[in-house]
C-alpha cells in the first residue's frame, strides 16, 4: 500500500505539546502501523468470512491508544469496550493471538470461546473486551478500587466512546471514584458517531470532559489524532491520579474511518467528511511526515512498513491454520 | 378515655422487641412528640414517641423486659380528669390510637385459622437431623442466622486480607439488616464500604476488583435491587471466566435478602432463586439454618467463582444450633436431608423449608413419613440427592416461594422425569407462590404464598390418600 497523499501539517507542537524525540517518533509510527495494517487484514478477512459475528475496526483512532500507552507505567491496567483490537495490540499483546480470537481458533487470546469482543491478558493487564456498552466502566472503576486497596501506585485506565458516555453507570462510577479518590483515567473516546447516532443527536452535553465536572473531576479535551497531544494529556491525567488526587478524564477527539461494525455501510455521514478526516488529521500521516522531515528516509518507514505487514501476514496465516478448539473445550472454563 | 400505648414494629417482620427504657415516668404529664421509651430489636433500636396529650398513668411493661409482641399495651396515657384507678385491668383491645406504628404490621390482620399454622410467623420447633459434616460430639451453640452470617463475614476476612465488604449501608449504619453489625468497628473503612445508593455502578466496580484478584462481598440491601446491577451479575461476572478462556476468574459474593418479606408489596417480594439457577457460571445458595448459613458463606467467600448468596429476611432473626469449630466450611452443591421419611420426599431451600418441615410434622401425625431434602444450593443442584430419596418414597413434592413458571421447581420435576421415571409411584407435585405480583393486603398476601396447608395437600394427592 503506497503512502497516501497527505497534507498533514508538519508545523511544531501545537503550544504545551511537546515535540517527541526521533526514537519517540519511530515508535509511534510503529505502533500505530500494526494497529492499522492489522485491521486492515482483519477486514479482508472478515470478508473472506475467516472471522464471524461482529468485527469493530479501530482505524483512524490509533493515536489514541498508542499516545496513553506511551505515558503509561508497568502495571497499569486496560479496559475498554468492543472496538478494542488496537488496545489489545497496544498492550504488547501478540498479534498472532488477537488474530486467532478473531477466527476463533484455540491459539486465541480466549481459545477461540470469547471472540472479537472478548479477549483478556493478566500478563498484560488487559481486562477485555466488554460487549455491553458501559459495563467496562464501571468494571474500570472496579480495578481502580483494587489499586487503591493494595496502594500499589498503579492506574487504571478505562476507554469507552460517546456512546457508552450517555450510560447511567457511568455516572455512578465517577460518583464513586470521586468520592473514594481511586485511581482512574477515564478516557472517551469520541469518534463522533455511536453506531450511527452523531453525537449532537444523543448528547445534550457534547463536550464530554465536562462530563465529570458535577463530580469535580477534571477533564480536558485532547486532540486525539496528534499522539503527541495524546502521550502529553495521557501523563497529566496519570500523574494526578496516580498522586492520589482522584479519576481524570480525557476526551480524546477523534475519528473512525470505517463503519461501526463491517456490517455497517455508514451511510449516516458524508464520503467527504471520512476523506477530509483522512487527508487532513490522520494519526499515522502525522508522525510519517514529521519524520521523513526530520531526516527518516522513505527507505527507512519502508522498511518498517515491510516489518509490520510481515508480523501482520504471519498472524493471519496463523489464524488461518490453527485449529478451531477441541468439541471438549465447550465444557470447560465455565466455573473453577 | 385511657389510652393504651402499644408495643410498636419497627419493621415489616418484626414480631417482638426489648423494652430497654422508659423516659417518661408514671404521673408525667406527656405531649404529643414527646419520647416515652426506647425499644429495641436486634435490628435497630428506636424511641417510642407519644401521639396522644396527657398523664402517664401507668406503665404495664417494665423497663429492661424482653420480648415483648407487637401491639402488647404498654402503658396507659390518662386524659383531663381521669386518674390511674380508672386502669384496674390493662385492656387488650386494639387503642384506636396506638403509639407510633411506623408501620403495621401481619398482626393486624385477622388471626390465621388456627387449623393451618403459620410457618413463618414461628420457626419450626420440628428437630433438624445433625448435619452428617459435623463430627459427633461437637459442642454446639445456639445463634441466629444473623449473627451466624455476619461471623462467616468476620472469620474469613481475618483469615484473607483481600476479602472486604461492600454495600449500601454496610459500614456505619451497621448493615440494613445488621448482618454487616460490627465489621466496621473490627476491620475498618478500608474492608467495609459504605456505598452510595448506585448499584448498578457498585456491582460492576466489584466485579472489576474481583477481576484484579480482590474477594469481595457485596451486599445488596435486597435482592430486589440487585436488578438494576444485574447485567453485571450476569454479562461480566458469570461469563468472563469462559470468555477469557480460563484467564480471568471473578471469585466474588453477591448476598442480601431474597424473596418476600411481609406486607412490603410487589416491588419488594420477589424470589430470584430461579433466575440466577438459570446461568452457566454462577453458583446459587440459598441456605435455611444457621450452621449452613453460616458453613456455607464461608465458602462461598472461598469459592473461586461467582456465587450469588440468598438469604432471606425472615429467617434472619431464626436461631439454630451452630457447630461450635473453629473453621465450619460446608461444601456447596450438596443437599442435606433435614428429615427421613419413607413414603413421599419434600425438596425445598431456604424459608420454604419452614412449610415443609411443619407439614412433614403434621403428616407424621397422620401416619405419612416424609422425607425432607434441604437443598441449600441450587446451582449446582444436588440432583443425585433427590433420586436417591426419590427411589425410596416413589413420591416428590417440591416447595417454593417462588413463582411456578420455569421456577426451581420445574427444574428438579424436569430432572426427575428424565432421569428417575421409573421411580416414580405418582406425578412429582409443586407447591409455590402464586403466579401473581405480592399484593399489600395482608389476606392476599398469605394466599399469594405457599401455605402447610398447601404442602399438605399435595402430599395427599401423591400418596393417593
Amino acid at each position: 500500500m503506497a503512502a497516501r497523499k497527505s497534507t498533514a501539517r508538519t508545523e511544531a507542537a501545537p503550544a504545551g505539546v511537546p515535540t517527541f524525540t526521533k526514537e519517540q517518533e519511530l515508535l509511534a509510527y510503529r505502533e500505530m502501523l500494526l494497529i492499522r495494517r492489522f485491521e486492515e487484514k482483519a477486514g479482508q478477512m472478515y470478508g473472506m468470512g475467516l472471522i464471524g459475528g461482529f468485527c469493530h475496526l479501530y482505524i483512524g483512532q490509533e493515536a489514541v491508544v498508542i499516545g496513553m500507552q506511551m505515558a503509561m507505567k508497568q502495571g497499569d491496567q486496560v479496559i475498554t469496550g468492543y472496538r478494542d483490537h488496537g488496545h489489545m495490540l497496544a498492550t504488547g499483546m501478540e498479534s498472532r493471538g488477537v488474530m486467532a480470537e478473531l477466527t476463533g481458533r484455540r491459539g486465541g487470546y480466549s481459545k477461540g470461546k470469547g471472540g472479537s469482543m472478548h479477549m483478556f491478558s493478566i500478563e498484560k493487564q488487559f481486562f477485555g473486551g466488554h460487549g455491553i456498552v458501559g459495563g467496562q466502566v464501571s468494571l474500570g472503576t472496579g480495578l481502580g478500587f483494587a489499586n487503591h486497596y493494595r496502594d500499589n501506585g498503579a492506574v487504571s485506565v478505562t476507554y469507552f466512546g460517546d456512546g457508552a458516555a450517555n450510560q447511567g453507570q457511568v455516572y455512578e462510577s465517577f460518583n464513586m471514584a470521586e468520592l473514594w479518590k481511586l485511581p482512574v483515567v477515564y478516557v472517551i473516546e469520541n469518534n463522533k458517531y455511536a453506531m450511527g447516532t452523531s453525537v449532537n443527536r444523543a448528547s445534550a452535553q457534547t463536550d464530554f470532559s465536562k462530563r465529570g465536572s458535577s463530580f469535580n473531576i477534571p477533564g480536558e479535551q485532547v486532540d486525539g489524532m496528534d499522539v503527541r497531544a495524546v502521550k502529553a494529556a495521557g501523563e497529566r491525567a496519570l500523574a494526578f491520579a496516580r498522586e492520589g488526587k482522584g479519576p481524570y478524564i480525557l476526551e480524546m477527539l477523534t475519528y473512525r474511518y470505517r463503519g461501526h461494525s463491517m456490517s455497517d455501510p455508514a451511510k449516516y455521514r458524508s464520503k467527504e467528511e471520512v476523506q477530509k478526516m483522512r487527508t487532513e488529521h490522520d494519526p499515522i500521516e502525522q508522525v510519517r511526515a514529521r519524520l521523513l522531515e526530520g531526516g527518516v528516509t522513505e527507505d527507512d518507514l519502508k522498511k518498517i512498513d515491510a516489518e509490520i505487514r510481515e508480523i501482520v501476514n504471519d498472524a493471519a496465516d496463523f489464524a488461518t491454520h490453527d485449529p478451531e478448539p477441541d468439541p471438549s473445550e465447550l465444557y470447560t472454563d465455565i466455573v473453577r | 378515655m385511657p389510652i393504651d400505648i402499644l408495643m410498636p414494629a419497627l419493621s415489616p417482620t418484626m414480631e417482638k422487641g426489648n423494652l430497654t427504657k422508659w423516659v417518661k415516668k408514671e404521673g408525667d404529664t406527656v405531649k404529643s412528640g414527646d419520647i416515652l421509651a426506647e425499644i429495641e430489636t436486634d435490628k435497630a433500636t428506636m424511641e417510642v414517641e407519644a401521639v396522644d396529650e396527657g398523664v402517664l398513668g401507668k406503665i404495664l411493661v417494665a423497663e429492661g423486659t424482653q420480648d415483648v409482641a407487637v401491639n402488647t399495651p404498654i402503658a396507659v396515657i390518662l386524659g383531663e380528669g381521669e386518674d390511674a384507678s380508672a386502669v384496674s385491668a390493662p385492656a387488650a383491645k386494639p387503642a384506636e390510637s396506638a403509639a407510633p406504628a411506623p408501620s403495621p404490621t401481619a398482626d393486624a390482620a385477622p388471626a390465621p385459622q388456627a387449623a393451618v399454622p403459620s410457618a413463618v410467623a414461628n420457626p419450626p420447633t420440628v428437630s433438624i437431623q445433625p448435619d452428617p459434616e459435623v463430627p459427633a460430639g461437637t459442642e454446639m451453640v445456639t445463634m441466629t442466622v444473623r449473627e451466624a452470617l455476619r461471623d462467616a463475614m468476620a472469620e474469613e476476612m481475618r483469615r484473607d486480607g483481600d476479602v472486604f465488604v461492600m454495600g449500601e449501608e454496610v459500614a456505619e449504619y451497621q448493615g440494613a439488616y445488621k448482618i454487616t453489625q460490627g465489621l466496621l468497628q473490627e476491620f475498618g473503612a478500608k474492608r467495609v464500604v459504605d456505598t452510595p445508593i448506585t448499584e448498578h455502578g457498585f456491582a460492576g466496580m466489584g466485579v472489576g476488583a474481583a477481576m484484579a484478584g480482590l474477594k469481595p462481598i457485596v451486599e445488596f440491601m435486597t435482592f430486589n435491587f440487585a436488578m438494576q446491577a444485574i447485567d453485571h451479575l450476569i454479562n461480566s461476572a458469570a461469563k468472563t471466566l469462559y470468555m477469557s478462556g480460563g484467564q480471568i476468574q471473578c471469585s466474588i459474593v453477591f448476598r442480601g435478602p431474597n424473596g418476600a418479606a411481609a406486607r412490603v408489596g410487589a416491588q419488594h417480594s420477589q424470589d430470584y432463586a430461579a433466575w440466577y439457577s438459570h446461568i452457566p457460571g454462577l453458583k446459587v445458595v440459598a441456605p435455611y439454618t444457621a450452621a449452613d448459613a453460616k458453613g456455607l458463606l464461608k465458602a462461598a467467600i472461598r469459592d473461586p467463582n461467582p456465587v450469588i448468596f440468598l438469604e432471606n429476611e425472615i429467617l434472619y432473626g431464626h436461631t439454630f444450633e451452630v457447630p461450635k469449630l473453629d473453621d465450619y466450611v460446608l461444601p456447596i452443591g450438596k443437599a442435606r436431608i433435614a428429615r427421613s421419611g419413607k413414603d413421599v420426599t419434600l425438596v425445598s431451600w431456604s424459608i420454604g423449608m419452614t412449610y415443609a418441615l411443619k407439614a412433614a410434622e403434621e403428616l407424621a401425625k397422620q401416619g405419612i413419613e416424609a422425607e425432607v431434602i434441604d437443598l441449600r444450593t441450587i446451582r449446582p443442584m444436588d440432583v443425585p440427592t433427590i433420586i436417591e430419596s426419590v427411589k425410596k418414597t416413589g413420591r416428590c413434592v417440591t416447595v417454593e416461594e417462588g413463582w411456578p413458571q420455569s421456577g426451581v421447581g420445574s427444574e428438579i420435576v424436569a430432572q426427575l422425569m428424565e432421569k428417575a421415571f421409573d421411580y416414580l409411584d405418582a406425578p412429582v407435585l409443586r407447591v409455590t407462590g402464586k403466579d401473581v405480583p405480592m399484593p399489600y393486603a395482608a389476606n392476599l398476601e398469605k394466599l399469594a404464598l405457599p401455605s402447610v396447608a398447601e404442602v399438605i395437600e399435595a402430599v395427599r394427592a401423591v400418596t393417593y390418600r
